[in-house]
């Protein structure tokens, strides 16, 4: 087993899933010649050649389109935005197109498509690079959307997205790219879609959470158990549709629940979390459940990521607090 | 004046629109003006050619009643504009793939949706939109432009596949302004992909006029800038149009990359039957000036010329077309009632946790 970056991860998914299925197709800006801005595909036109892996012209929307036409023409489009704060000029391919093709088409056809986009803050982006608008996708029926905390997960999670026959936004966090190493097997495998995983067992306080935010939660409760406070931390590794199940059992065993997502506070999937357990648990709760969020400005500029990105230190604060109650 | 010749604007915009003859066969009257580009059609295809805009006109008409009745829902009128709907469909081939916009559901029906589907869409009936595998289309889409971007989709799907099929989709002189339209076009043309893209200029975007949508002066100028032919034809021209769209499948079959085709119509009626009165932003000068360009007029007396038509058969075209409509809407009554359970079962392939659970509420409520 060999260690690995999450770019890494990610690039060996996409190599094995164009390697085992014919119909896979790898597209989008630079991401031919050039590899990706993030060398994601580093290699992989080289490998598989150009009809599989290719670049498009400069326009989102049209990657979009591009994506449901060859879906319905019996391929499997793996296409790329750039960022995911270019997401805007392919909303209306996801929201109101492949996510609906399903239903509209009384489950007669397949959307077999997964959008990979970078996203996330920390890395001193320019402007609308590092919007974290998962929150909006999140409420289209007929969509996925997954968030790897790990290169583990994100090789697994990348190869169920493209094998599955609904669309998925898979988000990729810039600031994990290349932070850390994880053990990561050669061969493929597949980590399920839809399944939360409890990333540390603890008795205490369930932090549950997502993407970049799994390893300030996985800090703070390093820290938290040396005052002897024992923090279960959920990774909802999909963050539509939630896994409720694994949230609702996490919370009914510990009591108390901190909810954190490194974007702004309103809307979000941390609402949709809040109102699961609210709506399912709230006689299992001994405090108010808690939430750790960024506020409610647009994403900051580079130089201000870092009093404006929630920490570990916000989280440990946080748990303090419910357990203070 | 410029005060630099190399750089006079003036000069540079008036000559910029590159030459966009309108192509067309038949004059008003019906008679033959360009008889060198005359289709090589059999006298049997001319009348079937024929007798779908006549069966698309006695749609309309019914249509619009039965709207008007409650027994059908949305409907965008398309009487005026069955030349450049139904000729294009007519140079297609079967195997071809359709991607209508929403008022093109006479070519839809025409390249093999049933009837009562279209009229089950119509009411807002997802049995409507259950297509079979081998039904190349999609149903109309709402969304303007949308359907332009599919398009270069489809046609990069084709020829990756290696097939002889070729794609094609509509859009009206409104949506040419849309992002999605040049994008659509843009990538086939990078692509070279098999498509043909097809605006059906009626002049008027619901009530906006087409000299307020661009400063353009055609709109198969807009193929310019994407390196990809773009052609204009008479749109009430049926010969005319067939001719250039059937140049245009086997220019795109054989390799060459999408084509871009503007035909010059118009809609007789109301932009759709949901409120909209043409009073409002069109004159009536204007409304007698393309009634005199009626496509079945011309076509008519064509073939009326040729002793292959006659009123008695066009009568009975159109009684036989009135049976077939009501045949499809007691065949649409007869369709059972939707569901929520069905949608939730719809919306994906594995079902998560929260349709799992929707489902099982809603399966108890509809058992009840």
């Amino acid at each position: 087993m060999a260690q690995k970056t999450m770019i890494q991860a990610i690039t060996n998914a996409l190599d094995l899933e164009l390697a085992a299925d014919p119909k896979t197709l790898v597209f989008g800006e630079d991401v031919g010649k050039n590899g990706g801005v993030f060398r994601a595909t580093d290699g992989l036109q080289a490998k598989h050649g150009e009809d599989r892996v290719f670049d498009t012209p400069l326009a989102e929307s049209g990657i979009g389109g591009l994506s449901i036409g060859l879906a319905l023409t019996g391929w499997r489009p793996i296409p790329e935005i750039q960022f995911y704060g270019f997401i805007f000029e392919v909303m209306d391919s996801i929201g109101g197109q492949m996510s609906r093709m399903r239903y509209r088409m009384g489950n007669t056809r397949n959307m077999p498509i997964t959008i990979r986009a970078p996203f996330g803050g920390g890395v001193h982006t320019p402007e609308m690079h590092s919007d974290n608008f998962e929150g909006l996708v999140a409420q289209f029926p007929g969509m996925r959307v997954v968030v790897p905390s790990n290169p583990y997960d994100a090789k697994g999670l990348l190869i169920a997205s493209i094998r599955s026959n609904d669309p998925v936004l898979f988000l990729e966090h810039m600031k994990l790219y290349r932070s850390f190493r994880g053990e990561v097997p050669d061969e493929s495998y597949e980590v399920p879609l839809d399944k939360a995983a409890v990333s540390r067992e603890g008795s205490d306080v369930s932090i549950i959470t997502y993407g970049a935010m799994v390893r300030e939660a996985l800090k703070a409760a390093d820290d938290l158990a040396k005052e002897n406070i024992s923090a279960e931390v959920i990774d909802l590794r999909t963050i539509a549709p939630l896994d409720v199940e694994t949230i609702i059992a996490s919370v009914e065993k510990t009591h108390r629940a901190v909810v954190v997502q490194e974007a702004q506070r309103m809307g979000g999937v941390a609402s949709s979390v809040i109102s699961e357990i609210s709506e399912r648990a709230i006689l299992s709760l001994e405090a108010p459940i808690g939430r750790v969020a960024a506020p409610d400005t647009p994403f900051p500029f580079g130089e201000a990521e870092s009093i404006w990105l929630p920490n570990a230190k916000d989280i440990e604060e946080k748990v303090k607090a419910t357990l203070d109650f | 004046m410029a005060l630099h010749p190399a750089i006079d604007f003036d000069q540079l915009v008036s000559g910029q629109t590159a030459d966009f003859p309108m192509i067309q066969i038949l004059d008003e009257v019906g008679q033959v003006v360009n008889g060198d580009i005359m289709p090589t059609l059999t006298d049997d295809e001319l009348v079937a050619l024929m007798s779908q805009m006549v069966w698309s006109r006695v749609l309309d008409q019914r249509s619009t009643a039965l709207n008007r009745q409650g027994r059908l829902g949305f409907y965008a009128p398309t009487a005026g504009e069955e030349a450049s709907q139904l000729a294009t469909t007519f140079a297609m081939k079967k195997t071809d793939w359709l991607l209508p916009g929403y008022r093109d559901v006479p070519e839809l029906i025409q390249h093999g949706l049933p009837l009562y589907k279209a009229f089950l869409w119509s009411r807002g009936h997802v049995v409507g939109n259950e297509y079979p595998e081998d039904l190349h289309a999609l149903p109309p889409q709402i969304i303007i432009g949308a359907q332009y971007v599919q398009t270069a989709g489809i046609a990069l799907g084709l020829k990756k596949n290696g097939s002889d099929e070729v794609a094609w989709t509509y859009t009206g002189d409104g949506g040419t302004s849309q992002g999605d339209f040049y994008e659509g076009v843009n990538f086939a043309g990078a692509f070279k992909a098999p498509a043909i893209f097809v605006v059906q200029n009626n002049g008027f975007a619901i009530s906006v006029p087409r000299d307020k949508q661009t400063a353009a002066k055609t709109l198969a100028q807009k193929a310019v800038a994407a390196g990809i032919p773009g052609i204009q034809v008479d749109g009430m021209d049926a010969l005319a149009v067939y001719e250039v769209m059937k140049e245009a499948r086997a220019y795109a079959a054989a390799g060459n990359g999408p084509v871009l085709i503007e035909t010059l119509t118009y809609r007789y009626g109301p932009h759709t039957l949901s409120g909209d009165d043409p009073t409002r932003y069109r004159s009536k000068e204007t409304d007698d000036l393309w009634q005199k360009r009626d496509p079945l007029v011309r076509m008519r007396n064509f073939l009326t010329d040729k002793g292959l038509w006659s009123q008695d058969q066009e009568d009975a075209l159109i009684e036989k077309t009135k049976d077939e409509i009501k045949a499809a809407i007691t065949q649409a009554d007869q369709v059972g009632k939707q569901t929520v359970s069905r949608f939730l079962k719809d919306t994906y392939e594995v079902q998560p946790q929260n349709v799992a659970e929707q489902l099982a509420q809603y399966q108890a409520k509809e058992a009840k």
